[in-house]
């Protein structure tokens, strides 16, 4: 850790949204980033539900972290992790149907996202509750910051509009902008992914560049 | 940071077990209890969508609005029939009826001898639910839409849709069909439950002349002789355009609506509520 004028909690919050962002600069979890970042609304559900079970997790395993056994202490943290993505996906299902529709598989897939596995095991395993919570609410805020810029960037330039509300009026609405299909397929959001990357990267210096990947 | 040492935890082969169990214990009971306290929720989800897909048939069903516009007698009557008689069977509840649960109780549902399930079931309800749109009173009254459900395996899970005839019998054609539940691939697969290919089926003959089902996809072109009962395929999604043929295939046949398409058209179907 860096030495600095801010307290280790501090850093373990901020941290992940700009400097170590897990997106951006660890370049973890870009798979859910690149499905469901076609609008905002779904980028910012995706970012709540990749929050709550990376909280979830970090305390569950933080308070087991003198108990886990080394040789099953990886089952058990995905049994935690997955306990965590069920509950999600059941409340997705029975309170935004429509939602959970839209998001499909993805919400199931946060299991196998390597933000959460990756923060239980080289965080919330060596860290008391109260940091390694902070540090997921952290990474879960840097995670759900990029998928909805990115979301933004690619609703309205692929459908014209913002959190659903109209912004620029297509062509087949009688205005004048024309959509970018692109934009709406999948390969658009590594183009943008990388320029956000390359944005944070060189706005924010990195101490040791790569030492966090 | 705080505990800069790794724990390390006594390893012994009891000490493993017992953590194991606890989590394990903790997590089932968790998400039973989640999923058995949201259950009636999603089911009314879903049952929500299904009337909302009903309507949707209902709404692109071509003059539809005219026969409900010209103030003639129009009725809409969902009725629950056996599939293997093909009468109604005024046991079931149309309400809620539930053919997904009903396909996955044995005691509800029947297995699909291999040589009819080109639609890769495996098992299927022993009862539908359908909706028969007719026109007219009394003698002069006529079937002039049946809305059946039918679903199918698609390249990521089953696919449900509703497909609405018009008219009974060998002369049967395609009034709509609407794909209200698939996982295909977005982009590719998911082409299924869009407009455009949807639209490809209006008016495609289901049956040849001798009664036999013949509506399907075709995935290298359509041949000339098939033209009036085959759609042609999305390029790209040969599975899923595939599947949608099969299980429309499947449904036509004897071992789906046929027996109670047949008692439709000759005039005594399962009776109206």
């Amino acid at each position: 850790m860096k030495p600095g004028t801010s307290s280790p909690h501090r850093d373990a919050l901020v941290d992940p949204l700009l400097r170590r962002n897990p997106v951006v600069v660890s370049i973890l979890g870009i798979c859910p980033a690149l499905a469901v970042s076609t609008r905002v609304s779904t980028a910012l559900v995706m970012g709540l539900a990749l929050t709550f079970t990376l909280c979830g997790s970090a305390v569950a395993i933080s308070l087991l972290r003198r108990h886990l056994p080394r040789s099953v202490r990886l089952i058990v943290m995905i049994t935690v992790v997955a306990t965590l993505v069920i509950v999600v996906d059941q409340v997705l299902a029975a309170y935004a149907f429509a939602m959970s529709k839209q998001l499909s598989v993805f919400v199931g897939l946060i299991v196998t996202n390597c933000i959460v596995l990756g923060r239980a095991e080289a965080f919330s395993s060596r860290n008391p509750p109260w940091p390694s919570f902070l540090d997921a609410v952290g990474n879960g805020a840097g995670f759900l910051l990029v998928l909805v810029v990115v979301g933004a960037v690619r609703e309205v330039l692929g459908a014209g509009t913002l959190l659903g509300v109209t912004v620029l009026r297509t062509v087949a609405d009688g205005g004048g902008f024309v959509p970018l299909a692109l934009m709406a397929r999948p390969v658009s959001a590594f183009f943008l992914l990388a320029l956000v990357a390359w944005g944070v990267r060189a706005l924010v210096r990195q101490p040791g560049e790569d030492a966090s990947s | 940071m705080a505990d800069p040492s790794l724990p390390t935890p006594v390893e012994t082969t009891g000490r493993t077990l017992r953590v194991a169990v606890l989590v394990a214990l903790v997590c089932a009971t968790l998400v039973s209890t989640v999923a058995v306290a949201l259950r009636p929720l999603q089911q009314e989800n879903r049952r929500r969508e299904r009337l909302s897909s009903l309507k949707g048939v209902l709404d692109a069903l071509p003059g539809m609005e005219e026969l409900l516009l010209a103030g003639r007698d129009t009725e809409v009557v969902s009725m629950a029939i056996d599939l293997e008689t093909g009468a109604a069977d005024p046991s079931v509840d149309a309400a809620t009826f539930d053919a997904a649960a009903a396909a996955k109780d044995p005691a509800r549902s029947v297995a699909i001898p291999p040589a009819f399930d080109v639609a890769d079931l495996e098992r299927r309800a022993r009862h539908a639910v359908v909706h028969v749109v007719r026109e007219g009173r009394g003698a002069a009254a006529r079937v002039a839409y049946v809305i059946l459900p039918v679903e199918g395996v698609g390249y990521g899970g089953p696919i449900r849709a509703y497909v609405a005839l018009a008219g009974t019998g060998p002369g049967a054609t395609v009034a709509a069909l609407h794909v209200y539940e698939q996982q295909e691939t977005a982009g590719l697969g998911s082409k299924i439950a869009e407009g455009p290919f949807l639209a490809r089926f209006r008016g495609k003959r289901a049956f040849d002349d001798a009664g036999a089902p013949r509506l399907g996809v075709a995935l290298e072109g359509v041949d000339p002789a098939d033209a009036p009962y085959t759609v042609d395929g999305i390029t790209g999604a040969t599975v899923s355009s595939e599947a949608v043929g099969k299980l429309l295939r499947y449904w036509l046949s004897d071992h789906g609506y046929g027996p109670f398409l047949r008692a439709l058209a000759g005039g005594d179907a399962g009776g109206r509520r």
